[in-house]
């Protein structure tokens, strides 16, 4: 099986967020896989081992986003894209994101793509039924299981909850669901491999992209942090008066009640 | 600038779903004095429906029913809302950002290659300019955005835009129209409902939610208690789930559901950025935890340090007791 995951580094939120000039402060921030997407590499690994083929990660960035990529080789992958943009492009939005993979994959015959649910950043979820859209590929967001047989695949899918079966066809692209499986670490082993294994770098031109093909249709105009929330207030004294105080305070402090 | 906009709505269990009518109120927003049509997918008679979209504001609405659409499916239900835009060449498109909201814009965005604004909580009009608001990292930061060119499409998140008032007096035209939907690749074999009957969590105005600290399918019981108190629902963390205390589609956060409540009280919950990314946004926020440094007080209103099954009962008591001198 041909099989391609998307993959996105992304500012770990766990982190503490600051802004400097309208924009998001990266330096000196953690960056990671973005946790949906180590959920595709993972699943891309297992079925390449039940059937064969090869598993190939892609990823639109800057010369950083190699890191990555090679955490995605040690844990398994064969090959590794990075489309850099750095050169290129200034600004950039989900349009431009899917315009340039769509030109990636046009040549490619991908039976299945992989991608993550939902990128823990900018978190539109847009990218993968878009380009699933795109490609004309069969398309199944947030899904928690996939077996593949033949040109039949067989998805559970979590909507809001609920669990949906369905049966639908290759090509096709997924989006990965927290439970879709435990993604591995590298091993040090993988992480020897993966400095041998390819690392290809395109950039627009390479994919026959003029800047005007891929202008964003959207703009930030503004990014800002809440206003600094009031420490909350932590009750004291006997329980019973902590709950008859609370009762109070969501009444006409807090005016919910 | 007058625009038409086109506002999807939305079916869950038989009745509309409250965000499609948040839904034709961000419309209003969009479309500076323009006409708003309603959209409704799916297999039965829609007509009754589509007055409700009236009386809450849109001016006419377009119905496409057919077998294909018994159930959500991605590909069908595209098929039915593109032949809807083609026919209505709108200016603007808007609806719920939920499981099908998620599904179905991108790939609507996609096809007529325009720009997209997910998960909007707020919307204004400056200027030219409609001016959307979103959280982004995890809810730590928002961002303003606006659509530079085409068309202008967002989808909402629940419980943050207020819907207009709804008028009986209201009246337009419902139409049907016929599509035909062909060549489906994906089959819906089975769906495994998990969903509580009748609660909407993300529409919920008040949620008592529990985490691990919650221990066990019996420990939810005092939060159902005190939820059915306060005319809430009860939702849970990640922990709550994975350790079988309680089912899935009670999951709130990143994975879970969004939501945006008047009141949340989370309960032996830790407060995991995952967690937080899916109630951060909530109004007031009170945390009950015996950790003094557990992470949830950070962004809690009022905090409790105790042992919840002792606390909770005790505040299901109270609300009772003011309830009955009320
Ligand atoms: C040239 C360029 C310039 C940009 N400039 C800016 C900027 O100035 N400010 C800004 O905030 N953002 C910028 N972006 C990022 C862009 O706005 C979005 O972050 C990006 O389109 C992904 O959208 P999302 O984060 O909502 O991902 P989602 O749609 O939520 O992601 C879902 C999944 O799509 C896949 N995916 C997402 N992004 C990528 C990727 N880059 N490569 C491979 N797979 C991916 C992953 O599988 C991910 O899990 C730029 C992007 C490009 C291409
Ligand atoms: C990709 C990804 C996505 C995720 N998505 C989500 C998501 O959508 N939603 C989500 O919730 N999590 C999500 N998680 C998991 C998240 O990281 C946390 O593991 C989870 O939220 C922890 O649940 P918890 O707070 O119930 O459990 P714990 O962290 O174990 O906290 C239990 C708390 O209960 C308290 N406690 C124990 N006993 C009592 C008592 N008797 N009285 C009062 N307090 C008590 C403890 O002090 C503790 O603070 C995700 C993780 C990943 C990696």
């Amino acid at each position: 099986m041909n099989i391609y995951v998307l993959m996105k580094r992304t500012f770990d939120t766990e982190e503490k967020i600051q802004i400097d000039g309208g924009r998001i402060e990266e330096e000196g921030a953690e960056f990671i896989i973005n946790p949906y997407d180590e959920y595709a590499i993972e699943e891309a690994i297992q079925l390449r081992d039940e059937h064969g083929g090869e598993v190939t990660v892609v990823t639109i960035g800057e010369e950083e986003s190699e890191k990555q990529l090679r955490t995605a080789l040690a844990m398994g992958a064969d090959k590794a894209v990075l489309i850099n943009t750095e050169d290129d492009l200034e600004e950039g939005d989900q349009f431009t994101t899917v315009k340039i993979l769509e030109a990636f994959f046009e040549d490619k015959e991908a039976d299945l793509i992989l991608a993550g649910n939902v990128a823990i950043d900018e978190a539109s979820g847009q990218v993968g039924p878009r380009l699933a859209e795109r490609l004309n590929f069969a398309c199944a967001t947030t899904i928690t299981s996939i077996s593949v047989d033949g040109d039949k695949a067989q998805i559970e899918r979590d909507v809001e909850g609920d669990v949906e079966k369905i049966e639908t066809s290759l090509p096709l692209l997924v989006t990965c669901q927290q439970g879709l499986n435990e993604p591995r670490y590298p091993s040090l082993p993988g992480i020897m491999k993966a400095k041998k294994k390819p690392l290809e770098e395109l950039e627009l031109d390479d994919l026959d992209l003029e800047e005007d093909d891929v202008e964003a249709k959207t703009k930030t105009i503004e990014i800002y942090l809440p206003p600094e929330k009031e420490a909350g207030k932590v009750l004291e004294g006997e329980v019973d008066d902590q709950v008859k105080e609370l009762v109070s305070l969501l009444q006409n402090e807090a005016k919910v009640l | 600038m007058s625009r038409k906009v086109l506002v999807i709505g939305e079916v869950r269990e038989g009745a509309l779903r409250n965000v499609s009518f948040e839904a034709i109120a961000a419309a209003k927003t969009m479309s500076d004095g323009g006409e708003i049509v309603g959209v409704l997918c799916g297999s039965d008679d829609l007509t009754n429906m589509g007055k409700e979209l009236i009386y809450y504001g849109a001016d006419r609405v377009v119905t496409v029913q057919s077998d294909q659409l018994a159930s959500y499916t991605s590909e069908g239900y595209s098929q039915a809302l593109m032949a809807v835009i083609d026919d209505e060449s709108p200016e603007g498109i808007v609806m719920g950002h939920t499981a099908i909201g998620k599904d179905v814009t991108p790939k609507l965005a996609s096809k007529i290659e325009t720009g997209l604004i997910s998960d909007a909580v707020n919307i204004e009009e400056t200027g030219d300019n409609i001016v959307f608001t979103r959280p982004i990292y995890s809810g730590k930061a928002f961002e303003k955005k606006i659509i530079t060119d085409g068309l202008i499409f967002a989808t909402i998140r629940p419980n943050n835009i207020k819907a207009l008032d709804r008028d009986e007096g209201r009246s337009g035209e419902v139409t049907a129209k016929e599509v035909d939907i062909k060549d489906l690749r994906t089959v819906i074999k089975d769906v495994i409902r998990k969903s509580t009957e009748g609660v909407d969590l993300s529409e919920a105005n008040v949620i008592i939610a529990g985490g691990r600290g919650v221990k066990s399918e019996d420990g939810f019981k005092p939060l159902e208690e005190l939820a059915e108190v306060l005319g809430g629902a009860v939702g849970a963390s990640r922990g709550a789930c994975d350790a079988e205390y309680c089912d899935y589609s009670l999951q709130i956060g990143q994975t879970g559901k969004v939501v945006t409540p008047d009141l949340y009280i989370a309960c032996g919950i830790s407060g995991a950025i995952q967690h937080l990314a899916g109630m951060s946004n909530s109004k007031v926020i009170v945390a009950i935890n015996k950790d003094p440094e557990a992470n949830i007080f950070n962004v809690a209103d009022y905090g409790i340090v105790g042992d919840l099954f002792d606390v909770v009962p005790k505040l299901t008591e109270e609300i009772k007791q003011i309830k009955v001198n009320a």
